[in-house]
């Protein structure tokens, strides 16, 4: 018998004629099994993960048929506090962002020993012997100083172990983990899903594993269920899915995974420099009034060049300073010392009004596309505002802007309507079109493609790719993703703790890495073994 | 969220009213109706003229003529509660005008430019460490009372709350990526303030526009009750309660219907306050589900 049998499970809004967000959906998980529920947002992965745990919003969602059995028993039947006692004791579950899963007004020890208060009547002594050797488990060092720790003490990949230690304590035979990787670093995320794998064998633990990353996919597996708009598209073992994907849908999601093989190097189409930074340096906390301890030395003696119709990649973790880079070229921050020349105008040290007329050459395309769009204004609006504030005429700003619409492959009639009509990769695309309108020399793409699904994500880097061969815009392109890198990038400059620790053409520093640091975020980063695009493993 | 966010700036819709408004607002909506109508149609509805004295109706139970009875100079007591609303209201709205245009500009400049933020901010923690009621009578003693002095000597103590709020609200917007985007396309500052920051401060402000209203035209009647406010031959629900206070052993009705119109005035205010702030307020909507 199965542990997890999901029957023709179906979701929808909690109101009369409510939407369906779960159609008709059956998984199921064999005791001890790893199984992987993957798709992009709006999939339905969470929704099913959740009615799963009974934790779906009241008033909001609720289950309109089909049955959930946990050992055979109903869970859709249960009363609120049998719910309770089952998800403690027999099926337990983790999130994306364990800071906001963990109290942070309670040491994390205090936590865990109350998941034992409230389900055994273990006695004091025998608790305490309990959470230390569930510390223990899950790899973290020092155990009693983390256990008397505030979660915001801890770091992000120590937190996720707390609330892994949290949920296996009571040692369910079913863990979901929803997204559990997402918010960590690669190299993090390595630790993690390795300590997920071992407990799960070590304890015969069934794990739901929830994710939208196909590299985490192949990496930890079983068995793979795929959905797609809360339909369920595909299941079976996770190298049949990975090589002989049945499908249409499967076949778009694998291959829209970009490889981490570099793309071949591209002929150079201009010698101009478009942008040049120079022992660049940015101090935080510094020179401030009565300001504490020491400054962060954020951005350490940064120099590279950009040419242009070239794209260099600066990659690195979260805290290496690549945004402060991207924030000291745009002037969002001021440099606390170092040279940006743009154009081989100099260009750091200007006032805001004698910076005006290079702010022009750089525009930037932001991480989030449902913030960086004013929600109040229409999509014209927003593209003209630029171009306007140089004296362009509104008329002709605006038949510019139908024009760029039509560029990135807008749908006609767009201009008129508000940024929340449209999907993330929409609203991305309009920021693309918004920065084009300044007809830049430098586009700045922080994160430009992170907050995306991974097909909507292959689609923009192809437009910003049609973009510079048709402009010949240099791209400064900030990315965490070392595939997304190798596939857009033309040069790449590796970041850690705010110095550049690498530097070189794509194929030498992701092809033959020289560094460490380099080498290390390589062999972490997830799948790295399976060519996705090409349905086989990658080629020694 | 971001998209419950964004409806929640244009929240206004009929059936989003009664659905979720409840019957609370409702009612209170149809009194503060009723009182701005009679202050409006004060001179039509108004049985009596509310100052013409008449020294043999002194004192006089509710009579058909009389329906609430006659005050100590044989005035129409409910004529004057009526055309007391006419202050009331008049100085609760305009009070609140001022109060936000100004406290939304010096919010604006405060929350966007650092230096002027450390001095305005301290100048404001200076006004809100004086109590309100005596700062406006200090003003008015200054300046002398008619009701536009009052008007300001009412205003200057609200401002700081309105500044205070529209700060906050900049500081935190200021830090969005659109706000970011619009620097680097080379939006001045005074635009950015105008189109960008500005819009997002309406919702908060409306809640607390209605508490201004209501807490202005408590401190007027306490400044006239106090004698401090609007000259004494005015009606005004202050000054009604401050003459009658001589009788109030006497006729306490004399006190009790101007003193339930302003109750019934400010409750109303403070109710249609927080029903505005449950639906402009994504979160509040959320945690009531």
């Amino acid at each position: 018998m199965s542990l997890l049998e999901i029957d023709n499970l179906t979701v929808a809004v909690d109101r009369k004629n409510g939407k369906t967000v779960v159609r008709d959906i059956s998984i199921h998980i064999e005791p001890g099994e790893l199984v992987c529920l993957v798709g992009e947002s709006g999939s339905g992965k969470s929704v099913s993960s959740l009615a799963t745990m009974g934790l779906l919003p009241k008033g909001a969602l609720k289950v309109t048929a089909g049955k959930i059995l946990l050992d055979g028993e109903n869970l859709l039947d249960l009363s609120p506090s049998e719910l309770r006692d089952r998800r403690a004791t027999r099926m337990s579950m983790i999130f994306q962002e364990p800071m906001t899963a963990l109290n942070p007004v309670h040491k994390v020890g205090d936590q865990i020993t109350e998941v034992l208060e409230a389900h055994t009547k273990l006695s004091n002594a025998d608790k305490h012997a309990k959470v230390m050797d569930m510390l223990k488990q899950v790899g973290l060092p020092d155990i009693e100083r983390v256990a008397g720790s505030y979660p915001h003490q801890l770091s992000g990949g120590q937190r996720q172990r707390i609330m892994i230690a949290m949920a296996l304590i009571l040692e369910p035979r079913l863990l979901i983990a929803d997204e559990p990787t997402t918010a960590l670093d690669v190299t993090t995320q390595k630790q993690i899903l390795k300590l997920i794998k071992d407990l799960q064998r070590e304890h015969g633990t069934a794990v739901l594993f929830i994710t939208h990353d196909m590299g985490v996919v192949a990496e930890i597996a079983d068995r793979v269920y795929v959905m797609n708009q809360g339909d369920l598209v595909e299941d079976g073992p996770v190298m049949e899915i990975l090589a002989t994907p049945k499908e249409d849908y499967t076949r778009k999601l694998l291959s829209s995974v970009p490889s981490l093989v570099p793309r071949p190097a591209r002929a150079s189409v201009s010698k101009k420099t478009a942008l040049d930074v120079s022992d660049l340096n940015k101090f935080y906390g510094a020179g401030r009034f009565l300001a504490k301890g020491s400054a962060t030395h954020a951005v350490q003696d940064v120099s590279f060049k950009v040419t242009a119709g070239r794209t260099l990649g600066i990659v690195g973790e979260s805290g290496s300073g690549k945004s402060t880079v991207a924030r000291c070229i745009m002037h969002l921050i001021e440099p606390t010392s170092g040279g940006i020349r743009v154009g081989g105008q100099q260009i750091s040290g200007l006032s805001r009004r004698g910076l005006k007329p290079y702010r022009k050459k750089l525009q930037m395309v932001f991480q989030d596309p449902y913030r960086s769009l004013n929600p109040r204004l229409t999509i014209e609006e927003s593209i003209i505002e630029g171009p306007v504030n140089y004296g362009t005429p509104k008329a002709q700003a605006k038949a510019r802007a139908a024009e760029l619409l039509d560029l990135v492959g807008m749908p006609e009639g767009s201009a008129d309507r508000y940024p929340h009509m449209f999907s993330g990769g929409q609203r991305q695309r309009i920021a693309i079109a918004r920065a084009l309108a300044m007809e830049p020399e430098l586009l700045v793409a922080d994160e430009a493609v992170s907050a995306l699904d991974v097909s909507v994500q292959a689609q923009v880097l192809n437009l910003l790719a049609e973009i510079q061969e048709r402009t010949h815009v240099a791209i400064l392109f900030i990315t965490h993703d070392l595939r997304v890198a190798a596939q857009i990038c033309d040069e790449v400059a590796v970041m850690q703790r705010g110095q550049v620790v690498e530097y070189g053409p794509t194929a030498d520093v992701l092809g033959a890495p020289a560094h460490d640091y380099t080498r290390s975020l390589l062999t972490a980063a997830p799948g790295r073994d399976w060519d996705f695009p090409n349905f086989r493993p990658v080629a020694a | 969220m971001a998209e419950t966010t964004q409806r929640a700036a244009f929240p206004i819709r009929t059936s989003f009213i009664t659905e979720k408004v409840g019957i609370a607002p409702m009612i209170a909506a149809v009194v503060l109706l009723l009182i701005v109508l009679a202050a409006i149609f004060a001179p039509l509805i108004a049985p009596h003229d509310p100052i013409y004295q008449n020294p043999i109706m002194r004192l006089k139970p509710p009579s058909a003529e009389y329906p609430l009875g006659t005050d100590n100079y044989g005035r129409d007591l409910l004529s004057r509660v009526i055309w007391g609303a006419r202050v009331s209201l008049l100085i609760g709205i305009g009070v609140t005008v001022m109060a936000v245009v100004v406290g939304l500009l010096i919010g604006l400049v405060s929350g966007y430019i650092r230096l002027a933020d450390a001095i305005i901010m301290r100048v404001m923690d200076g006004l809100m460490a004086m109590p309100s009621v005596l700062l406006a009578i200090a003003i008015v003693s200054l300046i002398g009372a008619s009701i536009w002095t009052v008007m300001a000597a009412i205003t200057i103590p609200e401002i700081p709350r309105v500044v205070r709020l529209v700060r906050s609200i900049v500081l935190s917007a200021r830090e969005e990526p659109y706000v970011e985007a619009a620097i680097s396309l080379g939006t001045s500052m005074p635009r950015i303030l105008w189109r960008h920051l500005m819009p997002n401060t309406f919702a908060p402000l409306t809640v607390q526009a209605t508490y201004v209203c209501a807490s202005a035209i408590l401190t007027e009647a306490i400044l006239s009750f106090l004698g401090a406010g609007v000259s004494t031959e005015t009606p005004t629900w202050g000054n009604i309660m401050a003459e009658a206070r001589v009788y109030f052993r006497l006729k306490p009705e004399l006190i009790f219907w101007p003193g339930m119109a302003l109750s019934l005035c400010i409750l109303s205010i403070n109710l249609l306050g927080d029903a505005a702030r449950d639906i402009l307020d994504p979160r509040m909507n959320k945690r009531e589900a």
